[in-house]
C-alpha cells in the first residue's frame, strides 16, 4: 500500500494488469468454445450430433479448427488493395475485444485493504470511492460504430464482386441498426440518469433489472437485442455473408489467420453484445447472495451472458435469413418508430407513476 | 512526465496521419488516415478531461461521416482518377494553408493560452460529469442554436429525401 509509481499504490497496477489478462483470456476462451456451442446446439436442435470425433463429444474441436486455419497457406489476391486488405481484419478484431474495458463483471473485491472494482476502465481511489469512465455506453457505441470499417474496407480490398456487395450490404445494415440500437438506450439513460456503467449496475440492485423496471423498457430491452443482433450480422441478419447469394460475402478472399480474425471478431461481437445487454437490462453482476459473497458476481455475469449467447444460437436454428429490403424496412419502418414511442412513453411513465420498479411496487 | 510522452506520441500520430491525408494517392487510404486523425483528436479530448467530446468526436465523424465518404468512394471506385497531377490545385491550397497558418498564429499570439479562463475546471468536470455540463449548457444556455441547427438538419434531410427520390 505504502509503495507507490507515479502517484498510485503498486496493487492499482497489479490489479489492472491481472484484470486484463482475466477478461482477455476468458474473451477468447469463450470465441473457441462459443464455436463448439455453435455447432452443438445447432446440430441437436436438428436432431444431429455434431463435431463427435475430435476429443470427448468433439471437445477438442475449436482448438483442431485454430491450428488447421493457423498453417494454411494465406492468399492475396493479385488485384487486391494490399494495404487496406492486411489491416481490415485487425480493424475488425480490435474494437470487438476492447469494448469489455467498460463492462463491469464482478461487484467491488477487496485485496490486501485495496479495493478492487471487477471492470477494467475502472479504480478505487484513496476514499476507496470506485471511479470509473463516466461515458462508458458512449464509448461502447463508438467501437462499435468504428467495427464497420474493417468489414467495409475487407470488401473493398478484395476487388471482389461478391465481398464488395457483402460490404456494402453490411455497412448499410450497420449505420441503419445503429440508430434503432441508441434510441432504444436512450429508454435506459432516462431511468439511470448516468452513462457510467458501475452506477448504472448498482441502480439495478436487488431484482431492480431495467428489463422490467417498466413496460416500455421492457420492449426497448427486446428491440436493443434484435437490432444488436442485427449490428453484428448475426442470423436471422446475416445477409452481409449470405451464402446461397454471397458465397462467403465480405470475407470471400481471405484465408488462413485472416479468416479466423473475421470469424473471432463476429463472436467476440455476439459475447460484448451479450455482455452488454446484461448489464443494461438484466442486472449486470447483480444475483442472490452477492452482498455477502462478491466472488459470486461474475459467476452470475457470466451465467447471464451465456443463456443470452445460448438465445442468440437458438435464433440462429430457428429462424430463416431476412431478404434484404425486408431488413431495411423493418429496421426503418418498424423499429425506429417504436423506439421513439418509447421514449415518449418512457417519460410520461417516469413522470407518472416514478423510476422505481413498478412489479415491486405491486407487491410490496 | 508520462502525460507529456503520451501526449507527444498521439500529437506526433496526429500530424503523420494528417499529412498522409494530402499525399496519399488512393482516396480509400485518405479517409484511412483521415480517420486515424479524428481518433489521435479523440484521445486528446480524453487528455484534457473531456470524456463526452472524446465520445461524440468517435461516434460523429469517425463512426458516422466517415462511414458515409468511404461509401462514396467505394461506389464512385475513383482508382482512375489517382494517376493524374493537379498543379494548380495544389498551388491555391498551398496558398490558402500559408495564409491560414498566419492567422492562426497571429491569433495565438494575442490570445492567452496559459492560465484559466473560464469556470469549467477538471474538479468540476469530475463532480458533476462532463455529459451532464456539456447537456445543461446545450439545453439552457445555448437552446436557440441547438434548435437552429436541429432544423437545419431536417431541412437537409427533407432536401435529400426530395433529391433521390423524384418519384415517391
Amino acid at each position: 500500500m505504502e509503495y507507490e509509481i507515479l502517484g498510485l499504490p503498486l496493487w492499482y497496477y497489479i490489479a489492472m494488469v491481472s484484470k486484463v489478462l482475466l477478461v482477455f483470456v476468458w474473451v477468447l476462451l469463450t470465441v473457441a468454445y462459443a464455436t463448439y456451442a455453435k455447432r452443438k446446439i445447432i446440430g441437436h436442435m436438428q436432431v444431429r450430433l455434431g463435431p463427435m470425433r475430435t476429443g470427448w463429444h468433439g471437445l477438442l474441436q475449436p482448438i483442431a479448427d485454430g491450428l488447421k486455419l493457423f498453417f494454411k497457406e494465406e492468399i492475396i489476391p493479385a488485384e487486391a488493395s494490399t494495404f487496406a486488405f492486411l489491416v481490415a481484419p485487425l480493424i475488425a478484431l480490435v474494437p470487438a475485444f476492447i469494448s469489455f474495458a467498460v463492462i463491469p463483471f464482478g461487484s467491488t473485491l477487496t485485496v490486501g485493504g485495496y479495493k478492487i472494482p471487477l471492470q477494467i476502465a475502472a479504480y478505487a481511489d484513496k476514499g476507496g470511492s470506485v471511479i470509473d469512465v463516466n461515458v462508458g455506453v458512449l464509448y461502447i457505441l463508438a467501437l462499435s460504430s468504428l467495427g464497420v470499417y474493417g468489414i467495409v474496407l475487407a470488401g473493398w480490398a478484395s476487388n471482389s464482386k461478391y465481398s464488395l456487395l457483402g460490404g456494402l450490404r453490411a455497412s448499410a445494415q450497420m449505420i441503419s441498426y445503429e440508430l434503432a440500437a441508441g434510441l432504444s438506450l436512450i429508454t435506459v439513460f432516462m431511468v439511470s440518469g448516468t452513462l457510467s456503467m458501475q452506477q448504472i449496475v448498482a441502480d439495478q440492485a436487488g431484482f431492480g433489472w431495467y428489463a422490467w423496471r417498466n413496460p416500455f423498457l421492457f420492449v426497448a430491452f427486446i428491440i436493443f437485442f434484435i437490432c444488436s443482433l442485427a449490428e453484428i450480422n448475426r442470423t436471422p441478419f446475416d445477409l452481409p455473408e449470405a451464402e446461397t447469394e454471397l458465397v462467403s460475402g465480405f470475407c470471400t478472399e481471405y484465408s488462413s489467420m485472416k479468416y479466423a480474425m473475421f470469424f473471432m471478431a463476429e463472436y467476440a461481437n455476439m459475447i460484448t453484445v451479450c455482455a452488454i445487454t446484461v448489464t443494461l437490462f438484466l442486472g449486470g453482476w447483480h444475483g442472490p447472495f452477492t452482498d455477502a459473497m462478491p466472488i459470486l458476481s461474475p459467476l452470475y455475469f457470466i451465467a447471464k451472458v451465456y443463456a443470452l449467447i445460448f438465445l442468440c444460437m437458438w435464433i440462429r436454428a430457428t429462424y430463416p435469413r431476412y431478404r434484404y429490403d425486408q431488413l431495411m424496412g423493418l429496421g426503418w419502418k418498424f423499429f425506429l418508430p417504436i423506439t421513439l414511442v418509447l421514449i415518449v412513453g418512457n417519460a410520461l411513465w417516469i413522470n407518472v407513476v416514478g423510476a422505481g420498479n413498478w412489479l415491486g411496487c405491486l407487491f410490496a | 512526465m508520462p502525460e507529456i510522452l503520451f501526449f507527444s506520441l498521439v500529437a506526433g500520430v496526429a500530424i503523420i496521419s494528417s499529412i498522409l491525408v494530402v499525399a496519399m494517392r488512393n482516396p480509400i487510404n485518405c479517409a484511412l488516415s483521415l480517420i486515424m486523425t479524428f481518433f489521435c483528436m479523440a484521445t486528446l479530448y480524453v487528455m484534457l478531461d473531456a470524456p463526452f467530446m472524446a465520445a461524440t468526436q468517435v461516434i460523429v465523424y469517425a463512426g458516422a461521416i466517415m462511414v458515409l465518404i468511404v461509401f462514396v468512394i467505394m461506389l464512385l471506385n475513383m482508382r482512375t482518377e489517382t494517376s493524374k497531377n493537379y498543379v494548380h490545385g495544389v498551388l491555391v491550397s498551398c496558398i490558402v494553408a500559408v495564409l491560414t497558418l498566419f492567422v492562426i498564429s497571429g491569433f495565438l499570439a494575442k490570445s492567452p493560452l496559459t492560465g484559466a479562463t473560464g469556470n469549467m475546471t477538471p474538479e468540476l468536470i469530475t463532480k458533476v460529469g462532463h455529459t451532464e455540463l456539456i447537456g445543461q449548457a446545450m439545453f439552457t444556455k445555448f437552446l436557440l442554436p441547438f434548435e437552429v441547427t436541429s432544423i437545419l438538419l431536417l431541412v437537409a434531410i427533407v432536401g435529400s429525401v426530395i433529391l433521390a427520390k423524384r418519384k415517391l
